[in-house]
């Protein structure tokens, strides 16, 4: 599983540049707002950083069109600053490229993106502010990170991230027990998919003419994780990691 | 019946010809599962070369369960030739002989032996399959291991847990042993009415072959006709492999998506053999042995 | 007594051939039955018919007083038989075939010095463990003959048991059914289309030709010199028939093809019959007295073509 990574690599496109042009013109008009933002973004931190390490246990749903897997026990590690593993309990795992292992603290380490404040949204009834983060390495695979916090608690509800290799994924997540912590009890990713098919004759099925159920055209993947329960800042080992 | 059954069984084992399957078996699978064990890795990335581009996919996945699927799917094909082999020469090979005649001068109904030979193909027949499923799941299992078994089917892939697949191979073993009875009973019918048996035998295979083609060719013109094939039919134990998904598309533990389609793929083979059958005494009970 | 064998108006057509044609004969207990035809005269056909491996058209078969029909197994129980080639399981061994078939015949469980005694009987003990691929035609001969009298039935029935063997194996065959005759007091059928063989052996005799009956009767008569065959060749057979037809030698006729003449009386009886063929005014050319049925076989089955196969 490959983290999201926010750190230095050369990898150079003229776009980028001239977008990230735009952005510093935008960001330095916007200052006094944008450090509204980084403080939000700073709250945010603060909350996360009071987790230095966690074992969670949870229940893993994939819910992509074209396959058909039952749910699965995962277990998940973190260690600060950035270490994340997310091991399957037994079993197949067919998870989509780099977007599972993503977590929010993760994608807060590091200093090298500047957020935008990009005003107020909804995520279900609860009102958020938007702030988009955007690395300011220019060979980051991110390319855009759209953040939805809840400002009252501090915790972000959403996030949508756009990537060079793995296309976007969206997050959303749910909080319970453990928000005080800012870890969710629920992250659902979304994302798209390619298209899969073998040819009729390489796999010679029994039922060829079966039409795929309506709700397996979806193109869009889901990848649900359900936390039943999180050991936090009990010591992991770097074993785990490996 | 009984001492007819052994006596049935009796002469087929100690024929060279029946090893022989048993033989092409070992040999096919020991084949098979060398040519995984060697070059495994590769197979399988052509498997998932179009999933591997957009997911990560961990964990064993060229594990026992796949490859006795994998088996399967390459020998159950060919499996009707070495049942073949056997039935279709079950009566005509002795009406060839000259044995036939002094069976049948013997005081013993002609019903009753076609219930022994066929008792006899049918024990052949689930032995040979008993055995590939020794070679094929549980010789797999010990060279490579268990894990949640995926299916690449053309449109999906269904990924069933580790622990809920020996019972779907079970089934399909049982479903194969249906299909291969079909070719049996095929292959002794024709057996009636020829006095060697490399008639019946080419008749049993060009049956199936040329059945099979149609099966398998996808054409609208021959799609209607391939409900009444009974070739269509014998692959019906890939069914057992596939699962049911609840609302939100995660797959139910235990379940078997077309269980009917399956089940009535079963019941249409049974009356295949029933049926088979009952003409094969028919025939029988009329036929002038002039051999 | 009732007999072993009673065939009634027996008749088997296939599609448009007639192969046995309402044929009725019997056979009594201790009889060694011939059954002579040439090949294609319907022997097989009957004989398979006895066996149940041929449903007849029509017409019935008793063996031991029950009909065929409704009582096969209880009959089949009491029968061996060997058919033409005595073919058994080539990739078994002697003794394994022996115990195959009667494991099947439902007899009880000989004992393995008791299947030793009866391949030793027809001289196959020494190869009972060998394969019968290995076997000449003569040893599977025995063996057939074995396997038919290992259950030990009442009636034995022979197709052409000496097919394809030497001088000495049709001498053997011979013996041992004159023992199963004489000694075992068993009831032997024997089909054969040579006469010499039958001759020595039978009591009783049936000739079929095309399918019909054409002598059935005791050897000791169809042989007995009192009961000489003469053939009569004239100008004009068909008016010489005529005249004795009307004459006191029309009992005498025996029924042949057209055109021929063919008498059956005391040998003494011919120079009297000689006077009358002369009184009536009849033209002779020849008047051929037959000194054994073979020669009376041989006209009667077939017209004399086939000499060449009776000259053995």
């Amino acid at each position: 599983m490959l983290p999201l990574r926010l750190c230095v690599k050369t990898n150079n496109t003229k776009m980028k540049k001239i977008l990230l042009l735009l952005l510093s013109i935008i960001i330095f008009q916007q200052a006094a707002f944008s450090q509204d933002a980084m403080g939000l973004i700073n709250k945010v931190k603060s909350k996360l950083d009071k987790v230095n390490d966690y074992v969670a246990e949870g229940r893993m749903k994939t819910d992509v069109s074209f396959i058909k897997a039952p749910a699965g026990k995962v277990k998940v590690f973190y260690k600060k600053p950035n270490k994340f593993k997310l091991k399957r309990d037994g079993g197949i795992s067919i998870l989509p490229k780099g977007g599972v292992s993503v977590n929010m603290s993760n994608l807060l380490t590091g200093k090298d993106f500047v957020a935008i404040p990009s005003g107020d949204s909804k995520v279900g009834n609860i009102p958020v502010k938007v702030v988009k983060l955007l690395p300011t390495s220019e060979n980051s695979d991110v390319v855009l990170t759209t953040l939805y916090i809840e400002e009252a608690t501090s915790l972000i509800r959403k996030a949508n991230t756009t990537t060079k290799e793995n296309g976007t994924y969206e997050m959303e997540m749910i909080y319970g027990k453990f928000a005080s912590f800012g870890l969710p009890d629920k992250v659902i990713f979304a994302f798209n998919t390619k298209d899969y098919k073998l040819p009729k004759g390489v796999t010679l099925d029994f039922d060829t003419n079966e039409p795929v159920a309506d709700r397996m055209k979806n193109k869009k993947g889901r990848v649900e994780i359900s936390y039943t329960n999180y050991i936090i800042n009990k010591g992991v080992s770097d074993a785990e990691f490996r | 019946m009984w001492k007819l059954l052994q006596i049935e069984l009796f002469k087929i084992f100690k024929r060279p010809r029946t090893y022989i399957s048993f033989a092409a078996i070992t040999a096919l699978v020991g084949l098979i599962q060398m040519g995984l064990y060697i070059d495994g890795k590769s197979y399988v990335e052509f498997m998932l070369r179009d999933l591997s581009m957009s997911f990560e996919i961990e964990g064993n996945i060229l594990n026992g369960y796949l490859v006795c699927y994998i088996i399967l799917q390459l020998l159950l094909v060919h499996v009707p030739l070495l049942i073949t082999l056997i039935a279709a020469d079950l009566i005509s090979g002795e009406a060839n002989m000259g044995t036939l005649r002094l069976l049948l001068t013997k005081p013993v109904s002609r019903t009753e032996v076609i219930f022994a030979k066929f008792g006899a193909a049918t024990i052949y027949t689930l032995l040979l399959l008993v055995w590939m499923a020794i070679l094929a799941l549980f010789v797999s299992m010990a060279l490579f291991g268990t894990d949640d078994m995926l299916n690449m089917k053309s449109g999906y892939i269904v990924q069933m847990k580790s622990y809920d697949v020996f019972w779907r191979y079970a089934c399909a073993f049982g479903f194969a042993a249906l299909a291969m009875l079909t070719v049996a009973a095929l292959g002794f019918f024709l057996s009636l009415f020829a006095e060697n048996s490399i008639g019946p035998i080419v008749a049993t295979m060009s049956i199936i072959l040329v059945f099979t083609i149609l099966s398998t060719l996808d054409i609208p013109f021959f799609n209607a006709i391939k409900p009444y094939l009974f070739t269509t039919h014998m692959i019906g134990w890939k069914g057992f492999f596939d699962v049911k998904v609840s609302e939100d598309n995660e797959a139910i533990i235990g379940s078997v998506q077309n269980l009917g389609k399956v089940l009535q793929a079963a019941g249409i083979l049974v009356l295949h053999i029933v049926g088979l059958l009952i003409a094969s005494v028919i025939v029988f009970k009329r036929k002038d042995v002039l051999s | 007594m009732t007999p072993i064998i009673k065939v009634s108006n027996l008749t088997k057509k296939f599609k448009d051939l007639v192969a046995v044609d309402d044929l009725s004969f019997t056979v009594q207990k201790g009889d060694v039955y011939g059954f002579l035809g040439q090949n294609g005269a319907g022997k097989s056909t009957t004989i398979r018919m006895l066996l149940t491996l041929i449903e007849p058209t029509q017409g019935t078969i008793e063996i031991f007083g029950l009909d065929l029909r409704t009582h096969r197994k209880e009959i089949l129980r009491q029968v061996g038989a060997v058919i033409e080639k005595p073919d058994v399981y080539k990739y078994l061994t002697a003794y394994e075939n022996l115990v195959l078939f009667l494991k099947i015949s439902g007899a009880a469980k000989a004992s393995k010095q008791k299947l030793m005694e009866q391949l030793d009987l027809v001289g196959l003990a020494e190869r009972a463990h060998s394969k019968v691929k290995t076997f000449s035609q003569g040893m599977k001969q025995r063996l057939g003959v074995a396997i038919a009298l290992s259950h030990d039935p009442q009636l034995i029935i022979l197709d052409e048991p000496t097919n394809g063997l030497d001088p000495q194996g049709i001498a053997d065959i011979r013996n041992l059914i004159l023992m199963l005759s004489q000694k075992m007091n068993k009831t032997v059928v024997v089909s054969s289309h040579l006469l010499s063989e039958i001759e020595l052996i039978a009591n009783r005799l049936l000739i079929i030709d095309k399918g019909q009956k054409l002598v059935e009767g005791a050897a000791a008569e169809l042989f007995d010199p009192a009961q000489t065959v003469i053939e009569v060749e004239t100008l004009n057979n068909a008016q010489a028939i005529q005249l004795l037809e009307q004459s006191e030698w029309s009992a005498m006729l025996q029924p042949a093809s057209a055109n021929e003449i063919i008498l059956k009386m005391d040998k003494k009886q011919i120079p009297s019959f000689h006077q009358s063929l002369v009184q009536m005014n009849i033209p002779v050319l020849s008047l051929q007295p037959r000194h054994s049925l073979e020669d009376y076989f041989l006209k009667v089955t077939t017209g004399k073509q086939h000499v060449e196969a009776f000259t053995n």
